[in-house]
């Protein structure tokens, strides 16, 4: 090819590790007094080897990463330890060594792809600038080959979109113009923080494939940080598990996978919902919070939370040892080399059993919802976003029915079109057998208290000006269910313990609390006035795995104490599987298959449950690569909405199909049901 | 720290807790010193004044500072220091007055307009945009003369003018915190719009529109002496900075009739504008250190 990378004038010597880590310290000075961000933390990455950093948030995994480029601003400081980047000692580079060394030798891809890019320059010189700056190649020659790296990165039609902006990219697109600029030096060292935390499940799965193929071509080693063990699962050789600041497991992933040595890494692995756990079991989750990082314990930081802890661990701070050959855990436990025991699955809770033959609390049909933007200049006509496009869905007394899609799908509007905060444009909604398609406020404001939802965004959901008790007291004194404000505390304590909150945290304000306190406080406050349906709008998504597994315990407790019915919308598979009944997947605003949870997810019949299904990064999955992206929803295909990207595609798919039963309570949206079935699902069946 | 660190980890000296404060916080501190000054001055002016403001004696015109006359005398004898301080009531009183009137005018139409969205928000909005569309000092100077000279009508003319600013800034925040899902998830409660209103969304808008309270008090009174220059703020005998310094326009020799009126106006401004642009950076979540 034309873009041609000169070699570099230092080529690496193979035995020469390409990073190497010895006993960093980080540290953040705050009024407070100094934060142990990154405590103590040492490891090596070879040439063409692969890292992954894996650790709940606050762990100290991004600030690790922030430190190996050196790229923290005050008040953080590297106070301790080395970094060596082939040999040479990155923390006594000066500021211009500095800038010649990262984006040229060492690159770093960003989690946000959507403010990592400046939205004022076209991609092509955004990819070239830094070949041109670092002098490897002369402008001309570097476009050539900054369009040879986006047609690398499986940017569409690379020609154009060098020509583009940012803002004309999705999310996806964006990260692989990230990633291009990331390798067009050919750097010995690429560094991804989340990379693929801000995109859909077979975005994901794209840009994973991606990281794999450059590792595996062009030798590039990689350092992938994640709070996800399966993303690192199908990337990395190795993982790092972080907890408070320290490397607490060190191993091949698999091996950690398979048979964790650190009782933290042990939680992280079990807390994960997968698919082809029983369903209707509660997760494994450990109870308490990460330890203060002002005021770290004097022993072992996982202690107060472990649940194998020895009188030794309350006192002694382990050191990271060899508990087996290239394995080193943090651990008195595991320090002689035995396995922690697997988890006791909690007795699977006692299967609801929905009321299937009542007729539904609540019911859409065919409902549909067109938004209607601004007119983009003065002589063109308005665009319509075509968010739900004609859906029927049904929800039972005690059933807990999952709604899944990526993002775009219409099921984040469809959660607010069946709570009537958005007025439908088509089709009608019955809750209780009232129709409330075109319901007043006023008339709603009767029928809310029944009908209450739980949102996406703990931090967002509840007012920051506001204790949680007076958010919880508040829906209980306008509605007058409680007579004065006494019997109002009286109801908000009681509450606080139905959720496993503490009582006195009722004149705290939400900021004094973390992300899974404040889901269980808007789950509090959608109990309060007593509901009969909870629509949940990705309530886990923007929780650590652990903390995941204790809020959907709560509410499958919750449910079963009750009785409640929940309309449960998640992008997750392997969360919607644990905790629905049924499950609808939802594409371009339509329903495309529905049924029995469990049916639908281990036995899918249209070709993109199928591609969902096999997007999740779970180790050892065969994947269904799906190509290109959802269309846009301006404008609607006419045919199959799916056929686009569809592997199986044919002339007949022109006409839509509709949604129609196949078996007994399975309907699909397909000519062609169960005709794409890859591997992967006997795989499946065996595991189960 | 932990006792089993390989190597001792050495944290670097830090500057104390103060000086850091000091280095943000500092004029912040200053501008809220000169406020507060001003503040008590204007209260206790009567007690303070070493002279009544209007005391007239022609015999002593236009002397220069002594330390009789710490300021000098004016055109009628009367001491400028005593005035100064009996000044700052009308400057201070009139500042706060049009600053917290329209604000909280301007916040309620704001606010309202973001929620109602449509025609209310069409109709308010480009009636906000009419009245900004005067420059401010000559509307309200227009309006001040057709209502008469006098404090009040000065303060009501710049309320007319005044208002718009506050009505845009709470329009605009009431619209980010509509779209929060704590609104949302009150609405699901069914809880009324008006309780929705004062109760969520009003708290959340109230950090910005303080610091363009604060900012704007100096400019206030500015406008005010301004007006008052221009003869329009106060009848004469009353002390009023804007109208002490139009009296010693014409007295190049005795500088001092409108230097110290001027430099009591600069003084509070900037006190005013230190003061909110240090509410401004403590308000700022990014970069505030806990």
């Amino acid at each position: 090819m034309d873009g041609f990378i000169p070699p570099h004038a230092l080529q690496p010597v193979p035995d020469v590790p390409v990073l190497e880590v010895k006993d960093l310290h980080t540290v953040f000075m705050t009024d407070s007094g100094p934060i142990h961000a990154v405590d103590g933390v040492s490891f090596t990455v070879g040439p063409g080897e692969t890292l992954g950093i894996v650790g709940e948030s606050g762990s100290g995994k991004s600030v690790t990463a922030l430190s190996l480029m050196r790229l923290l601003e005050e008040p953080a400081r590297i106070v301790g330890g080395s970094i060596t980047f082939q040999g040479k000692d990155v923390l006594a580079m000066s500021r211009s060594e500095l800038a010649d060394w990262r984006g040229d030798r060492a690159a770093m891809v960003f989690q946000d792809p959507m403010t990592g890019l400046n939205p004022v320059i076209r991609i092509l010189k955004q990819v070239t600038e830094h070949i041109v700056s670092h002098g490897r190649m002369k402008p001309a020659a570097a476009r050539t080959r900054g369009i040879e790296l986006l047609r690398r990165m499986g940017v569409a039609a690379p020609e154009r979109a060098a020509a583009s902006f940012p803002h004309e990219f999705s999310g996806g697109m964006r990260q692989r113009v990230m990633m291009a600029i990331g390798v067009a030096n050919d750097p010995a060292l690429l560094i991804a923080d989340e990379p693929t935390t801000a995109l859909d499940v077979t975005i994901q799965a794209q840009i994973l494939d991606l990281l794999r193929g450059l590792n595996e071509e062009f030798g590039t080693a990689i350092v992938l940080i994640s709070h996800d063990l399966g993303v690192i699962g199908t990337v990395c050789r190795r993982v790092a598990v972080m907890y408070a600041g320290e490397v607490v497991e060190e191993a091949v992933t698999a091996e950690v996978l398979a048979d964790p040595r650190h009782p933290y890494a042990w939680a992280l692995v079990n807390a994960v919902p997968r698919l082809d756990a029983p369903t209707g079991a509660r997760l494994t989750s450990i109870e308490g919070t990460p330890p203060d990082a002002l005021n770290p314990p004097k022993g072992c930081r996982f202690e107060p939370r472990c649940p194998f802890k020895i009188a030794r661990c309350a006192t002694d701070h382990p050191p990271l040892m060899e508990v087996a050959p290239g394995r080193r855990a943090r651990c008195w436990v595991t320090a002689d080399g035995r396995s922690l025991p697997r988890p006791t699955l909690p007795a699977a809770a006692e299967a609801e059993i929905p009321l299937l033959a009542e007729a539904p609390l609540l019911e859409a049909r065919n409902v549909e919802k067109h938004f209607v933007l601004r007119r983009p200049s003065f002589m063109k006509p308005g665009l319509t976003v075509h968010a739900v496009n004609g859906v029927d869905i049904a929800l039972h007394r005690r059933e807990s029915l999952g709604v899944v899609g990526e993002s775009g799908c219409g099921k984040s509007t469809l959660a607010r079109l069946l709570t009537r905060l958005h007025e439908p444009t088509g089709g009608s909604v019955t809750f209780e057998g009232q129709d409330i398609t075109h319901a007043t406020p006023a008339a709603m404001r009767s029928l809310r208290p029944r009908l209450q939802m739980v949102f996406q965004d703990p931090y967002a959901s509840l007012n920051p000006r506001m204790t949680i008790g007076d958010a919880l007291a508040e829906p209980l004194l306008a509605h007058g269910r409680v007579p004065n404000r006494k019997a109002a505390d009286e109801r908000v304590r009681e509450l606080l313990s139905t959720v496993g909150l503490k009582t006195s945290f009722a004149s705290r304000y939400p900021h004094e609390f973390s992300g899974g306190q404040r889901q269980r406080v808007s789950i509090a406050r959608a109990l309060a006035l007593n509901p009969s349906v909870v629509v949940a709008d990705e309530p886990v998504s923007a929780l650590d795995v652990n903390v995941q597994a204790q809020v959907l315990n709560l509410m499958l407790d919750l449910r079963q104490r009750l009785g409640l019915s929940y309309l449960f919308i998640a992008h997750d598979l392997a969360v919607v599987r644990a905790f629905c009944d049924r499950v609808a997947v939802m594409y371009l605003g339509r329903v495309v298959e529905e049924g029995p949870a469990d049916d639908v997810l281990s036995r899918p019949l249209h070709p993109y449950t199928v591609a969902l299904t096999s997007a999740i990064p779970e180790p050892g999955r065969q994947r269904v690569v799906l190509g290109g992206e959802p269309p846009s929803t301006l404008r609607l295909p006419r045919g199959c909405a799916f056929s686009a990207r569809c592997p199986i595609a044919q002339p007949a798919c022109e006409e839509r199909p509709p949604l129609a039963e196949v078996a007994p309570g399975r309907k699909v949206a397909c000519h062609f049901p169960g005709a794409f079935a890859p591997r992967t699902l006997s795989r499946l069946e065996t595991v189960r | 720290m932990s006792a089993t660190t390989a190597t001792p980890v050495v944290l670097p000296p830090t500057r104390s807790r103060l000086r850091r404060r000091w280095k943000r916080y500092g004029p912040a501190w200053i501008g809220g010193a000169i406020v507060l000054a001003w503040i008590l001055v204007a209260i206790l002016a009567p007690w303070i004044a070493p002279y009544k403001p209007d005391a007239v004696d022609v015999t002593i015109r236009l002397q220069p500072p002594s330390w009789a006359h710490w300021m000098g005398t004016d055109t009628l004898g009367r001491d400028v220091f005593s005035r100064l301080l009996h000044g700052a009531r009308l400057s201070l009183l009139a500042g706060f007055s049009v600053v917290l009137l329209g604000a909280a005018l301007g916040t309620a139409i704001g606010i309202i307009a973001a929620w109602a969205r449509g025609w209310w928000d069409e109709g308010l909005m480009r009636f906000t945009d009419l009245v900004l569309c005067f420059p401010p000092i000559i509307l309200a100077l227009a309006i001040a003369a057709a209502l008469g000279i006098g404090p009040v009508n000065t303060i009501l003319a710049m309320l007319v003018v005044w208002w718009p600013k506050f009505a845009r800034l709470a329009r605009a925040l009431a619209l980010v915190q509509r779209s929060q899902e704590y609104v949302e998830a009150a609405t699901v409660l069914g809880l009324k719009p008006r309780r929705i209103l004062v109760r969520h969304i009003l708290p959340n808008t109230l950090g910005p529109l303080a610091v363009l309270v604060t900012l704007d008090l100096g400019n206030a009174i500015l406008t005010f002496a301004g007006l008052s220059f221009l003869g329009l703020g106060v009848v004469p005998p009353i002390a009023e900075w804007g109208s002490m310094v139009a009296e010693g326009r014409e007295l190049i020799e005795q500088w001092w009739v409108a230097a110290f009126p001027g430099l009591a106006i600069l003084t509070v401004v900037v006190g005013f504008n230190f003061c909110g642009d240090g509410l401004r950076d403590w308000l700022d979540p990014k970069g505030r250190s806990r």
